[in-house]
């Protein structure tokens, strides 16, 4: 019963995710940028695009200019959410692959980081006066059920230590579709249960800033407009029908 | 005119506290109906109006990728929230960027994604109805956006809340919720030519008494051609230039540069306008119109150049969007920039030694640079990133001995607006301009008093206008704002003889 629930749950969970980034990137992507806007000054190559948004991505340059308590705490817990991931790939793998088991030991020091730049965070959240102003409970709940991925996560592996073979049986039974009982944790059931409410949450929520990062056109085009014309498909119907 | 306090200036620009609501009560004159008519927009609100506004936003999320990139994005990281300068002048936390973008968005989510749409959790994200309360605060907080892009700069995402102002305006025209200030002077383009709506004859005396003070004031015969068909040049200028000080100071500078290089040069009638209001309003196809009298111009004149004269969202319009808007542009010269700017024209022509400069003519000031928004953040000139920056600035050292920047954060990329930028620069919003104009009176202050700066130099008409007023309420004198080509045109030696026609 409780392995069906979770089985199942995760299935749906991946396909809402799957399914609400894709049509997310695909509205994105077909939706056109009728006007050169890019913030200025702008790459003038197209190679120079991709430097500008990595740096973005790894660095988070923008950020930095912009306020430096907000980088680091968004930084360290952005850094420290990819460690952990990786950490987690040894669950899904067989055989880990060698830099899984290479990353393991930072992975497991992320969590701590993690917890840190979430609970920095939503102090400021609270304690600053402006950001209070802007603040949904939507934003307040996302904080909230991160630390609590976090936590839960943690307490996994320090307080009441799960049966990691056991749940690597039943992760791999998932993608296998050959179902294994999953251990009858609460802390367990607790971690999987908010990582699959992130899952579902994801596509339809401001946590769309990842693939946004990559369509925005502030960021993502090139300063070349008086080299080359840039010309929307409804700009150019307008031009073959106006006149 | 209501009183309103005049902010007390700091050394360096301070976060002031939340004062929530204190410029509720700002909101320009509503445009009249004929204003409205004028432009193809419903003369008053439409009886649906609600339905229509959410019909708008539609559409235009559909054609800007921009906008609903921008609406989906934030996550209220708040990096934004100190960075605008209405915000720093008035306080009011709708000021604040990502709470200007919020009243759009909090819509968006109400009527454009589940959660909003879902009744029990429609609270969680903020989403909420487009009531006449709302509709209200769209019209009077978007109308305190002079969509400068200073937070663009420093939003992780590049989340440009000029968009989303635009977007809004536009919507409210859509329903007959215009502003006058814009839609009126657009009518006057469409109609005459020129925002400030001179026709062609006073057009052509105005230049024509221009000719008779320089050749007063340098015993030479410079012109300033209107017209003439067969030009190399033609150079397209707010017509604010034609008309006050300081800027009148640099069509004179342009003059006289072109009169140096032996250019043949044009003015026109028909695009006697440089600025382009309908950016303002968000509105493609109104933009467009007024783009394509530029074009027909060019046209019609058979020049073979384009120069802009000095102003800030004219360059943007000119730079990063004229060439979708009217182009392409294949029949003019192609070994010149498609348009260029009157500074890259005047600087090219320092860098290849063809004019003489006598820096001391402008020794009895110390200059400092004001570097316009839209020219910083949505345009460049020459060859290299950031040469918005350094153009200006070189022909500025190549023209002054006596040169300062202000405080790094508050010029180039990070410049702040002067606080009459995006169609804000109307009397109906005096108290907003003058505490928009806050952390740019507060750099220069600081270089007054610390480096003994006696003028400020900018290349855009709008700044000029809205310091020319807005400074001597800090108790600097409206003559401090210079041209950046009133300079060049102190500087300039004029030894070329001639007539002043087609040269080389
Ligand atoms: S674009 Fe400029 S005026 Fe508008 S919110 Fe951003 S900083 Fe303020
Ligand atoms: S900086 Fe960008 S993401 Fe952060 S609150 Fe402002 S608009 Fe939103």
């Amino acid at each position: 019963m409780l392995t069906a629930t979770y089985a199942i749950l995760f299935y749906l969970a991946t396909a809402l995710l799957l399914a609400g980034l894709l049509v997310k990137v695909v509205q994105y992507a077909r939706t056109p940028a009728p006007l050169k806007i890019p913030t200025m000054p702008a790459p003038l190559t197209r190679r120079g695009v991709g430097l500008r948004i990595l740096r973005e991505i790894v660095l988070f340059e923008s950020l930095f200019k912009s306020n430096k308590w907000i980088w680091l705490f968004g930084w360290v817990f952005h850094a420290a959410l990819l460690l952990a991931l990786m950490r987690h790939l040894r669950y899904f793998l067989h055989p880990v692959w060698d830099w899984v088991v290479l990353v393991q030991p930072f992975g497991m020091y992320a969590g701590f980081a993690m917890l840190g730049g979430l609970a920095a965070l939503w102090g400021r959240r609270i304690a600053v006066q402006r950001i209070r102003y802007i603040s949904t409970p939507s934003d307040h709940l996302m904080l909230v059920l991160l630390i609590g991925i976090a936590a839960s996560g943690l307490g996994l592996r320090y307080v009441a230590r799960t049966d990691i073979v056991a749940l690597k049986q039943f992760i791999l039974g998932l993608i296998r579709f050959d179902w294994q009982p999953m251990p009858a944790d609460p802390a367990l059931m607790l971690h999987l249960g908010l990582v699959i409410l992130l899952m579902i949450v994801f596509p339809f929520s401001k946590l769309l800033h990842a693939p946004g990062l990559l369509f925005s056109p502030t960021r993502n085009q090139t300063d070349d407009a008086r080299e080359r014309r840039h010309l929307a498909p409804w700009a150019a119907r307008l031009e073959a029908g106006g006149e | 005119m209501n009183e309103y306090k005049i902010p007390e200036l700091g050394d360096y620009a301070t976060i002031p506290d939340l004062d929530p609501g204190s410029m509720s009560h700002s909101h320009p004159f509503p445009a009249a109906p004929e204003h409205q008519t004028a432009l193809g927009f419903p003369g008053e609100l439409v009886e649906d109006w609600h339905d229509q506004a959410i019909g708008k936003l539609g559409e235009l999320l559909e054609k800007s990728r921009g906008l609903r990139v921008f609406l989906d994005s934030c996550v209220h990281c708040g990096a934004c929230t100190d960075k605008c300068h209405y915000f720093q002048g008035t306080g009011d936390p709708k000021n604040m960027p990502v709470a200007r973008q919020d009243l759009l968005r909090k819509v968006y989510r109400r009527h454009f994604t589940p959660w909003g749409k879902f009744p029990l959790t429609r609270w969680l994200v903020g989403a909420e109805d487009l009531t006449e309360a709302v509709l209200d605060d769209w019209y009077s907080y978007f109308h305190q956006c002079s969509q400068c892009r200073r937070c663009s700069v420093y939003c992780p995402y590049g989340i440009d809340t000029a968009e989303i102002s635009m977007a809004a305006r536009e919507i409210m025209d859509h329903i007959g919720k215009g502003q006058k200030y814009c839609n009126e002077i657009i009518g006057k383009v469409h109609k005459i030519g020129n925002n400030l709506g001179l026709p062609g004859p006073a057009l052509a005396n105005t230049l024509e008494g221009l000719e008779e003070d320089i050749l007063e004031e340098t015993g030479v015969a410079v012109r300033l051609p209107l017209d003439e068909k067969g030009a190399d040049i033609l150079l397209v200028t707010p017509s604010a230039d034609f008309f006050a000080e300081p800027h009148v100071d640099g069509l004179i500078g342009y003059a006289k540069v072109f009169h140096q290089a032996g250019a043949s040069w044009t003015i026109s009638t028909h695009a006697s306008e440089a600025a382009n209001f309908a950016m303002f309003i968000g509105s493609y196809e109104q933009m467009r119109e007024i783009a394509l009298r530029i074009r027909k111009a060019a046209l019609d004149l058979g020049v073979k150049r384009i120069v802009f004269g000095e102003c800030g969202h004219a360059w943007r319009v000119a730079y990063s969007f004229l060439n979708t808007l009217a182009g392409p542009f294949d029949f003019l010269d192609r070994n010149y920039p498609i348009p260029q700017h009157i500074c890259e024209y005047t600087h090219d022509l320092i860098e290849q030694g063809k004019l003489k400069l006598d820096r001391s003519k402008n020794d009895h000031m110390t200059l400092t640079f004001h570097d316009s928004c839209n020219v910083a953040r949505a345009t460049r000139m020459g060859d290299m990133p950031g040469g918005q920056f350094e153009i200006p600035r070189a022909i500025i050292r190549a023209c002054c001995n006596n040169f300062v920047d202000m405080a790094p954060d508050t010029i180039r990329e990070g410049t702040y607006c002067c606080g009459g930028g995006g169609g804000l620069l109307t009397d109906d919003l005096m108290e907003l301009r003058v505490k928009g104009a806050k952390p740019r009176m507060e750099a220069l202050t600081t270089v007054i008093k610390e480096s003994g700066v006696t003028h400020m130099a900018a290349i855009c008409a709008i700044c000029k206008s809205q310091f020319s007023k807005v400074m001597p309420k800090y108790g600097i004198g409206m003559d401090r704002i210079v041209s950046l080509h009133q300079l060049v045109g102190n500087a300039i030696v004029l030894d070329r003889a001639g007539d002043g026609s087609s040269g080389e």
